[in-house]
């Protein structure tokens, strides 16, 4: 902290008298902070790190800041209309101000500095005398001066009350349209779009994202987004924003003389930093602006720093991202305290998913030093464009991902230095021949920057051995999260694989020890297999369901009841398979029974409809594509599945985790396309693998063609129709780690599908771990795909023989779980709400209308909604 | 409703399990209608609900089934675990896990549910 040059000769009465007051009141130097974003209050937590607190005694610290709630996280402020809530987007702690002691005035801007008496003047007209004084404005969005830009319905993207306006103004609006096609522009289109708003982009450049992206990532990008049923309009400029008589926008007018109507515009034209506080005060700006700041941040006037997207760095750029920012307020803040920093530029990488679809680009994208040579995959049908700078000497410069930026986290940190590979392996999509390559991260050097929001090496994170405690001391990975991936791939496996404090076996080795020894019981597996300690109890909620599944898939092999919930199994399955239906979050549940192939009769159809309508249930199309009703009782599941029992329906297992369904296209019957009868095939796999239980959910999918509107790809295992018979896909993954299946096999007859699927499937449930979904066992297992080739087609193990006959018995011994239970007394009494009174409804279980149906009545589950623990603890 | 437990006899499985309710004991179902491992829910008289569990010993809790992380009432459809020989249920809902002799969630020192006192004969 440098002495407060303190000069009363120099000031005006008014401010002598305030600054007199504010060190009357305490005997340590006051900071104060203009600006309470992203930036500031990362610059207070860097105070509170070194202890520069009122809480420590070392310091006053106000905040001006000028919007109504405390920092957010501007960078998912999109998230918002994802259903995040305000207060989801804080980035402040509850008690972070009162435990630090920190004064923090919310929508109390500063309005004046005054330098020389060393006080800044407030909104509200409340004056603070600083000794030091922190700029930390940030940037405004820039809106062209173009004519009736200012007119209701056109609105800028920064804060959360300019999402809250828009998403107002949108209820009365058809279509929208996004001046810039930029990071934030492209942004903003995809949030209208989630609006219901038809969308128009608008872009000077002849590309979109013209700063992140090159020509050929601009296309790709382009051509994805148009998929997305955006309308793009590039070289093109605004001239113009038409207003109606009662003061509304009505359309554009556009360079080229075209117009567009639209209700709503949103300028996304770019930022420019807030430094007006600082020009009027006589601080040093810059000739485009931002506030001159050097290497320490400190601006011209040496008891004034500046910090994140309204300062000018050092090396003469503006940052309009997170990271630099943080840098910033890490160096002042090390400065402040009277230590050495300094921030002397930031690279410029960053990695999105936009509207869905992966950007990344990283170091000098577009390949502008001198002797660079580009390296360039492009797949302008599969929206997959990536291209490598790779220099003279064979250093990699940077590079630009569009459409698969898996390999970020790996490239990323390698700039500079010369890659390990070829750099054409690293761009080439999976299947072509030599290509790919993945490039682990143990190929990086201990220097390399892994996490680029806090600045994290990997020798650095490589000190720690699980990422909560990665996270907790060197903050990498809690900023955008895009370098989590490759923290995970640094951190040593656990020392004790066991599944959890009851069992020091895996779920797989679980399985071969259940199999060989024929286990059928739980409490026998923890008292014979258990870890010493928990031997005799019960074992926990990460066991149970594991090993309750293991013996029910191989119940009819180790002779254990093939019905879940006979005995003491019923003790062992989630609450999902023990009333056999999905707990919703009102404690109903909702019923999904199955529709093979997606294919169903109109009689069938309608005793769908007529139980919805007689139980009142909410009924609603899935997305695997069959039919959920949702806000039944436990006491009321009988009776619904009675009624569909008698219609010829079963169990869809949505509850548990084993087969979901297998989609389908309408196939060759119809599409003019089809080559081979889709719909057939999906029937008979569903059918046959129907029940099955398995380490994670099993989905499937069969077109009909290379056209793919099944989308089998996105399975665990897909099948698309060849002239010739069928290709199986395995490892596909929908979800929050989508993965596009690898091909297995090609042009095989439907019985060398059905036999290679019983064999896949029978050595996936064998060696996953629990909750694995093929996708990620198949990228675990040692050998990967050509692994599970070798041993499924090729017999490597001389398995084939065994995991077949398993899958026969499997088929052989299946039975309709709901049939099964509503013809058994005994094990219909489970299902009563109340053990006291049979005959009593659930009153807790209520409902209110929502569009002609129901739905939970929220009110009364009052409290509040935490997160998500695991969600890997979900039910299906 | 009181802040104790107290549990009796490992019961071979006849006979009735009662919840403390105010003055009396409320007579709750047969112990036979009890599975190891698994809960039931009971309605009070005042219109609450309390869930009931017994584990693997045989030995019989009582908690609130207001899962308070969600505002909804299934405690009672979690599953039965252990954990340095102290018994807790999972919520089916978000997994958070209660100690069954307390109440007190052990992933949220936080929160907790209440407990009631149980006999089974
Ligand atoms: C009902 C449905 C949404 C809808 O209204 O369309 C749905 C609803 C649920 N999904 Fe889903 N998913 C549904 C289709 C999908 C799809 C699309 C598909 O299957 O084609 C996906 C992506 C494909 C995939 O799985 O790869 C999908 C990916 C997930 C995931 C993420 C899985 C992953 O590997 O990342 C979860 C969470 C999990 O399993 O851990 C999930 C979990 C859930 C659960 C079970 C969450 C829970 O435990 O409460 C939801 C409750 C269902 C219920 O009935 O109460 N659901 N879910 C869809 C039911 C399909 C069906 O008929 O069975
Ligand atoms: C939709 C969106 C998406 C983004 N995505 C990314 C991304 O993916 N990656 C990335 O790196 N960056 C992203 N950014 C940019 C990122 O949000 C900014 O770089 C970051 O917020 C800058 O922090 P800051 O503190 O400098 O400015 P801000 O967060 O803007 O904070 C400045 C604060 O100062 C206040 N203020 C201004 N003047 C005064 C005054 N006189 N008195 C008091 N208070 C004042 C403002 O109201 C504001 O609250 C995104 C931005 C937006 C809007
Ligand atoms: S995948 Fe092919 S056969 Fe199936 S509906 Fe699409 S175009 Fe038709
Ligand atoms: S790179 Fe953003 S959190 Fe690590």
């Amino acid at each position: 902290m440098p002495e407060p040059t303190f000069d009363p000769s120099a000031t005006t009465a008014a401010a002598r008298e305030a600054t007199r007051n504010a060190h009357a009141h305490s005997a340590v130097p006051t900071i104060v902070v203009v600006g309470h974003g992203m930036v500031g209050q990362r610059f207070l937590e860097a105070l509170a790190d070194r202890g520069l607190t009122p809480a420590a005694g070392a310091a006053r610290v106000v905040v001006l800041c000028e919007e109504p709630r405390p920092a957010y996280d501007r960078v998912r402020l999109t998230s918002y209309f994802a259903g995040q809530s305000p207060e989801d987007l804080s980035l402040v702690e509850a008690d972070f101000m009162d435990r630090h002691g920190i004064e923090l005035h919310l929508g109390d801007p500063a309005t004046g500095v005054d330098r020389a008496g060393r006080t800044v003047t407030a909104r509200s007209g409340a004056v603070f005398a600083y000794d030091t004084l922190v700029l930390a404005t940030g940037s405004y969005p820039f809106v062209p001066p173009v004519p009736g830009k200012g007119a209701r319905g056109c609105f800028v993207y920064r804060t959360i009350e300019d999402l809250l306006a828009i998403e107002e103004y949108a209820k009365g609006a058809a279509t929208g349209a996004v001046v810039g096609g930029g990071l934030l522009g492209l942004e903003a289109a995809g949030a209208l779009k989630g609006l219901g708003l038809a969308t128009h982009v608008v872009e000077f450049a002849p590309r979109l994202m013209p700063v992140q992206v090159d020509e050929g990532g601009g296309a790709a990008l382009l051509r994805t987004v148009q998929d997305l049923g955006l309308t793009v309009h590039t070289g093109v400029a605004t001239q113009e924003v038409t207003v109606g008589g009662d003061g509304a926008v009505t359309g554009m007018a556009l360079s080229d003389g075209s117009s567009l109507a639209v209700d709503l515009v949103v300028f996304s034209a770019g930022v420019r930093p807030r430094d007006q506080l600082a020009r009027e005060c006589g601080l040093a700006v810059g000739e485009r602006g931002g506030i001159v700041v050097d290497e320490e941040c400190r601006t011209s006037d040496p008891a004034v720093f500046a910090i994140g997207e309204c300062a000018l760095a050092a090396d003469g750029r503006v940052y309009g991202l997170v990271a630099p920012g943080y840098e910033m307020a890490r160096a002042a803040a090390e400065v402040i305290a009277g230590g050495r920093s300094a921030f002397t530029g930031a690279d410029l990488s960053t990695k999105l998913k936009l509207l869905g679809v992966d950007v990344a680009s990283f170091g000098d994208a577009h390949g502008s030093a001198e002797g660079a040579l580009d390296v360039v995959y492009s797949d302008a049908r599969a929206g997959v464009y990536k291209k490598l700078v790779i220099g003279r000497d064979g250093t990699l410069l940077g590079g630009v991902l569009v459409g698969d930026a898996d390999q970020y986290g790996t490239l990323r940190p390698m700039t500079g230095a010369v890659l390990p590979v070829a750099p054409e392996q690293l761009v080439l999509p999976a299947g072509s021949g030599g290509g790919p390559v993945a490039l682990g991260p143990s190929a990086l050097p201990d220097e390399a920057v892994i996490c680029s929001c806090h600045n994290v090496t990997k020798g650095a994170i490589c000190e720690h051995t699980a990422l909560p405690e990665v996270k907790k001391c060197t903050k990498a990975g809690t900023g955008c999260g895009s370098c989590l991936k490759v923290i995970g791939q640094l951190m040593p496996p656990p020392a004790d694989a066991g599944l959890c404090g009851c069992f020091p076996y895996s779920r797989s080795e679980l399985y071969e020890i259940v199999r060989t020894l024929e286990v059928t019981s739980f409490a026998e597996l923890l008292d014979s297999h258990g870890r010493e300690e928990a031997r005799g109890g019960d074992g926990c909620e990460v066991c149970k369901p594991t090993v309750g599944s293991v013996i029910a898939s191989l119940a009819p092999t180790v002779g254990a009841s093939g019905y879940v919930l006979d005995g003491e199994q019923a003790a062992l399955q989630d609450t999902n398979d023990h009333f056999l239906a999905n707990l919703q979050r009102n404690g109903s549940y909702s019923v999904v029974p199955r529709i093979p192939g997606g294919e169903i009769t109109p009689e069938k159809l309608i005793v769908i409809g007529e139980v919805a309508r007689d139980f009142g249930l909410y009924t609603k199309i899935t997305g695997g594509q069959r039919i959920d009703l949702f806000g039944a009782r436990v006491d009321q599941l009988p009776l619904i599945w009675t009624r569909l029992v008698d219609a010829g329906f079963e169990s869809g297992h949505a509850y548990g985790k084993s087969l979901r369904t297998v989609k389908s296209c309408v196939g060759r019957t119809w599409c003019r396309y089809g080559v081979q009868d889709s719909v057939r095939m999906a029937i008979g796999l569903e059918l046959r693998y129907r029940g099955l239980r398995s380490p994670h959910k099993l989905k499937s999918a069969v077109s009909g063609c290379a056209r793919e509107c099944a989308e089998a790809r996105g399975k665990d295992f897909g099948i698309i129709a060849t002239a010739q018979g069928w290709n199986l896909y395995v490892g596909g993954n929908g979800g929050a780690t989508p993965r596009h299946a690898d091909l297995l096999a090609q042009d095989l007859s439907d019985a060398e599908l059905v036999r290679l699927i019983d064999r896949f499937l029978m050595f996936y449930i064998r060696t996953a771990d629990r909750l694995e979904r093929t996708s990620a066992w198949l990228e675990r297992i040692d050998g990967g795909l050509e692994h599970v080739r070798d041993v499924v087609v090729h017999d490597s193990l001389g398995l084939c023989e065994e995991l077949e006959r398993l899958m026969a018995d499997h088929v052989a011994g299946y039975r309709d779980e709901w049939a099964e239970t509503i013809n058994d007394p005994d094990r219909l009494r489970r299902f009563v709400t109340f053990v006291n009174a049979p005959d009593a409804p659930d009153p807790s279980v209520r409902f209110v209308p929502e569009r002609d149906q129901i739905k939970p009545d929220l009110e009364l589950l009052a409290g509040p909604v935490l997160a998500v623990r695991t969600l890997e603890g979900t039910a299906s | 409703m009181t802040t104790a437990t107290f549990t009796t006899g490992r019961g071979t499985g006849t006979g009735r399990v009662r919840l403390a309710h105010g003055e009396d004991w409320l007579s709750v179902c047969d112990r036979a209608l009890l599975t190891p491992g698994r809960g039931v829910a009971v309605l009070l008289p005042d219109g609450d609900q309390a869930a009931v569990f017994t584990d693997r010993a045989g030995r019989v809790y009582a908690i609130g089934n207001r899962d308070p992380f969600t505002g909804a009432y299934v405690l009672s459809r979690g599953l039965l675990g252990s954990a340095g020989g102290r018994p807790f249920v999972a919520s089916p809902l978000l997994k958070q896990r209660f100690d069954l002799a307390t109440g007190v969630c052990l992933d949220d020192e936080g929160a907790a549910v209440p407990v009631f006192a149980v006999r089974a004969d």
